[in-house]
């Protein structure tokens, strides 16, 4: 019997075995003392997952904390499957972001797709039926093979399993910088709507109830790292080697459709995806927040594989399972509902009262355990913080950029694979599968229409990760305003966000610091712009070979768009309008594209940014949107007002524009100063726009098919056609893939 | 008891694009010997003994099931196994 | 007229053609699990897109072991219409209700954006209400579409002039004779890879694809009022 090849628990003492699995000595102690005896394998086993970072956020609660978590239309906040926000008419949007960027980095196909699997059924556990899909990727520059292969096969992989469920892949965002060349980023995000009345919870009340398995069976993937090294168990623990997770998208649809069924059922109780840690943080999670215990019989857990031990099929992280709590005697229901979709819903255990997590197996109990110790009471660190000496060098550092041909620059900057078309990405996204997509991937935000009303919802990924590393607590301000901007430029209001903080290790003063004021600046941009964090992930120890990726907190975005006449686009609608920018450009150039173009590298100030101002802009522009005077509207972002102006006529048929600018002008045309808009006006709403909206106006949408920039004096500082700018920009990413490194 | 492998591979006259870029690839990689690459699909079965024949059944649930005979050749290898 | 969506396990278009239908055409419209046995109360049926069975082994091939394709068939033998798109077209390859097979497409990829349809043929209950050649947008979204047949089906193909829609612009995967959708011999069976039902609504880009439905409708009217 495999299990007698376990280490006894005093050999996982005396050889501090519980180590490999990522426990300390002192958390050991703390163990031993809970139980008061010393821990077998299986419930140190279960103890080093629960108290790991992803489960436990131990290193990030303390930062956590400052997140403003509450307002007026939230209705559920982090803690949860996922966060939830009332948008009227008794409906509600559940959403929230993750990471796999681990599984990712090993096995790029699985790791993305098994992400995206995670995070669909964290929003249908909510009872949520998901509407979209959104993602933020980031790997090393697109010129090694290596970053290649990652690249394709995590695209691929999100669009296998995404497609293959049938939610469309509505918007994200992909960046490439060498800082991720070891340790690509995949963060995916999953939009849902629900019916106020059909929120569930992950709640295991009401002892004698009974706890249903119910998805694929239980197999050897992916459980943690550490197994026993003593050397006679070789063979054994090769046979048993975790195994890549490897996701099941037709698994996940039908588990979908059945979970959605089952929660208008009364005989559900509590409902919780089997993710990270599978059985044991379900279990857990479930029993602690009802404030009881569980009881589970693992012989009864439908196993994949033969002969596996307890240990095993706690920490196995298969996918696509889900774990249910139904009322006593109406366990034949729930089968039955299951059965119509070809899936097994299988009663494993009990609720209990004494507050204990407590397997069998083969009659004997193998592990018991206090559920509160396991969920809510894990050990919590303050981490020590120092400001890194690069920081203080790059405040001292006033970078200004020396551009010699504007048009020249302008077409690199295009090219560069940042702000290149990312067609090459979404063509491979099912966007359109439930027909409700109505501003698709390529504009700010992506727009998903709610049948059956008028309204629809804006939603967007944004990280500048290179402000934040320059300046995290500026930068985390950026990265919220900017969602915020990509989601009011598309017509909605912004409503809440949930975030991704990945992160170096935390164990580094230097990186605690980023995470610290990254989430100051993140907190201090979400009051002022009323939107709390409703759900969110934190991944550290983003490392390789001790070099940590740029600090990058994702935001993710939800805004409300109350009728579907207020859809915008960045793209420019006919010649003739007005073009109009909102804000003035200064000399910021720390972390900017120009400065990557030139430099190789960034270094200096990130940009500067005032919350109110951007509060105010925002509301102004918003109500532009919404009295109908808005042709298009676009942020300024990464490349400056140039790179904008292009982008509103990439997808502009035959369209051009005439502009005119003073001042300093690679200043004016490339620096990314914030809290700026470009929007055009059809010329009969010139006189109400400007009332509601204070912008300059620097030119006209043409028909000429070229983009004119001039300085004050009429002479052309850029004068390109947009076939030649579009032919460049949509190339780049492929032209690079296709190269030969 | 029958151990089974049945090779599925796309018919001849039938453009492969997986084998087109996997011989790509190679070549890239300086194998320029290799003159073409067909990429299919290997499945094994266990087939339990009854009284028909074990080669027309392979046969018949290649044609319904295993390949699309349209685009997709087959061949298959029986071998009898002794269960302990 | 009554349509019926069937809903294979997997399929993932079932809730846009049914309100393609509801909302747009203005039609009755019901889904139809896979395991039925009886579609005599339907007038049209149609199979959406998805991944039925997840398209292990091939796309189609384990949903045409349906209950519901004998029904399928027998609604197909009796004249009715019956459209599939995109995996419901792989299905009634896989079936043998229209000829020839699907392979990968041609840059291996899933593909998902609009595309342009020339209408070859407007003689058909499926497109009566196009102008011949008219050139028409619908979106595409599929990774295996890239249609294949021998010769002898394909000369007789062209001959009966089963090709209903060629790609226009580009053949975006590799498609044989930029084969879009094809018919049966009598006309009432339609498969094609473009999904109309994602282009009924210019909200969402195009509604180029309404016509098709129309279509449908309009022979049935035409026919029962002419047989009752």
């Amino acid at each position: 019997m495999s299990l007698l090849l376990e280490p006894s628990p005093t050999t996982i003492k005396e050889e501090k075995l519980y180590r490999e699995m990522g426990l300390t000595d002192e958390e050991f102690a703390m163990v031993e003392r809970i139980l008061g005896r010393l821990p077998n394998y299986t419930e140190i086993g279960i103890f080093s997952v629960m108290w790991s970072e992803h489960c436990s956020y131990k290193n990030s609660k303390p930062v956590l904390k400052k997140f403003p978590t509450e307002g007026e239309h939230v209705l559920q906040g982090p803690g949860e499957g996922a966060g939830i926000v009332d948008i009227g008419d008794g409906l509600a949007v559940a959403f929230k972001i993750e990471s796999h960027n681990h599984p990712s980095a090993i096995e790029p196909y699985q790791g993305a797709a098994t992400g995206v699997g995670g995070i669909i059924r964290d929003v249908f556990s909510m009872g949520a039926r998901p509407i979209a899909l959104l993602n933020s990727l980031r790997f090393g520059e697109l010129t090694s093979p290596r970053v290649k292969y990652l690249f394709e096969h995590v695209v691929a992989g999100i669009a296998g399993y995404g497609n293959c469920v049938g939610i469309p892949t509505v918007g994200g965002e992909v960046q490439f910088d060498a800082a991720y060349e070891g340790n690509p980023l995949v963060n995916a995000m999953c939009v849902g709507l629900i019916r106020h009345e059909d929120i569930q919870r992950g709640v295991a009340s009401g002892v004698g109830n009974t706890v249903m398995y119910v998805g694929a069976k239980t197999g050897r993937d992916g459980i943690h790292g550490a197994t026993f090294a003593s050397e006679e168990l070789t063979e054994a623990s090769e046979a048993k080697r975790p195994a890549v997770q490897v996701g099941d998208p037709f698994m996940e649809k039908l588990l979908l459709e059945a979970c959605l069924e089952v929660v208008k059922s009364d005989a559900l109780v509590g409902i919780q995806d089997m993710g990270a840690a599978g059985l044991t943080s379900s279990s857990a999670e479930m029993a602690s927040k009802a404030g009881v215990g569980i009881e589970m019989n693992l012989d009864l857990v439908p196993q994949r594989e033969a002969g596996m031990t307890p240990y095993e099929m706690m920490l196995s992280e298969s996918q696509e399972r889900m774990l249910l709590v139904v009322k006593k005697g109406r366990e034949q229901e729930i089968c039955d509902l299951f059965a119509k979709y070809g899936l097994e819903a299988k009663a494993i255990g009990k609720v209990t009262d004494d507050k204990m997590l407590r397997l069998y197996f083969h009659g004997e109990v193998v592990a018991e355990i206090p559920v509160d110790a396991l969920a809510k009471d894990a050990p919590v660190y303050h981490k020590p913080s120092a400001e890194p000496a690069y920081y203080r060098e790059f405040q001292q550092i006033d970078y200004v950029p020396h551009v010699e041909n504007y048009e020249e620059t302008l077409l690199s900057l295009l090219a560069q694979p940042t702000i290149a078309s990312k067609e090459w990405v979404y063509d491979q996204y099912d966007y359109m599968v439930r027909t409700n997509t109505v501003v698709a991937p390529g504009s700010d935000a992506a727009v998903v229409r709610i049948r059956g009303t008028k309204k629809a919802l804006a939603m967007t990924t944004d990280c500048n990760s290179r402000y934040i590393y320059l300046d995290p607590e500026t930068g985390g301000k950026i990265a919220v305003a900017e969602a915020a901007r990509n989601v009011v430029c598309s017509g909605a209001k912004p409503l809440a966000i949930t975030d991704c903080l990945n992160f170096g290790s935390p164990e580094k003063p230097e990186i605690f610091w980023q995470l610290e004021k990254a989430v100051d600046g993140m907190s201090a941009a979400c009051r002022t712009l009323a939107t709390p964090v409703i759900s969110g992930n934190v991944s550290l120890y983003n490392e390789t070979n001790g070099e940590a990726v740029y600090p990058t907190p994702v935001v993710g975005m939800v805004g409300l768009v109350e009728h579907l006449d207020h859809v915008t686009t960045q793209t420019f609608k006919q010649a003739g309008d007005i073009i109009y920018v909102i804000g003035e450009a200064k000399q910021e150039f720390g972390g900017s594209e120009l400065q990557k173009l030139l430099e190789g590298r960034i270094f200096g100030k990130a940009p500067s940014i005032d919350l109110e101002v951007e509060a105010q802009r925002q509301q102004a522009l918003l109500a532009a949107i919404r009295a109908g005077v808005v042709a298009s509207a676009h942020d300024v972002a990464e490349g400056g007002l140039s790179v904008a102006l292009a982008e509103c006529l990439m997808n502009a048929n035959g369209l051009g524009a005439k502009v005119t600018i003073s001042g300093d002008l690679a200043a004016e045309l490339f620096s990314e100063t914030q809290s700026r808009f470009v929007v055009s006006v059809k010329k009969e709403h010139q006189a109400t726009f400007e009332q509601l909206v204070e912008a300059k106006k620097i030119g006209e949408v043409t028909d000429e098919g070229t983009l004119r920039i001039e300085n004050e004096h009429g002479e052309a500082v850029v004068n390109l056609s947009v076939e030649q700018m579009r032919s460049v920009w949509k190339g780049a990413i492929p032209c690079l893939l296709k190269s030969k490194a | 008891m029958y151990k089974v492998k049945v090779y599925v591979t796309l018919r001849e006259n039938v453009l492969d694009p997986q084998g087109t870029a996997v011989k790509g690839a190679l070549h890239s990689l300086s194998y320029r010997e290799v003159q073409d690459v067909r990429i299919g699909k290997f499945m094994e079965l266990v087939i339990e003994k009854s009284e028909r024949n074990v080669e027309e059944i392979v046969r018949e649930m290649c044609e319904k099931l295993l390949a699309n005979t349209v685009i997709e050749d087959y061949r298959y290898e029986i071998e009898e196994v002794v269960v302990q | 007229m009554k349509f019926a969506v069937i809903v294979f396990p997997g399929s993932n278009c079932d809730v846009d053609m049914y309100h393609a239908i509801k909302d747009e055409l203005g039609e009755e419209v019901a889904y139809v699990w896979h395991d039925a046995d009886n579609l005599d109360e339907f007038d049209g049926i149609l199979l959406p897109g998805g991944f039925s069975y997840g398209d292990y082994l091939r796309s189609g091939a384990i949903a045409r072991f349906s209950n519901v394709m004998k029904a399928i068939q027998k609604a197909a033998d009796e004249g009715k219409p019956v459209l599939g798109v995109c995996n419901g077209f792989q299905i009634l390859l896989e079936a043998g209700l229209l000829p020839g097979a699907m392979r990968r497409n041609n840059s291996l990829k899933f593909i998902c954006r609009p595309v342009t349809l020339r209408v070859e043929n407007n003689e058909t209950m499926f497109t009566s209400l196009y102008e011949l050649g008219e050139v028409i947008t619908i979106p595409i979204a599929h990774g295996e579409g890239n249609y294949y047949c021998d010769e002898e089906t394909l000369t007789k193909l062209i001959e009966n002039r089963q090709i209903i829609f060629r790609y226009h612009d580009e053949n975006p995967n590799g498609s044989l004779e930029n084969i879009a959708g094809i018919m049966n011999e009598t006309g009432n069976v339609l498969g094609m890879m473009p999904h109309p039902e994602r282009a009924v609504d210019a909200l969402l880009g195009s509604a180029d694809g309404l016509k098709l439905f129309q279509s449908i409708v309009k022979y049935w009217r035409v026919k029962h009022v002419v047989t009752s």
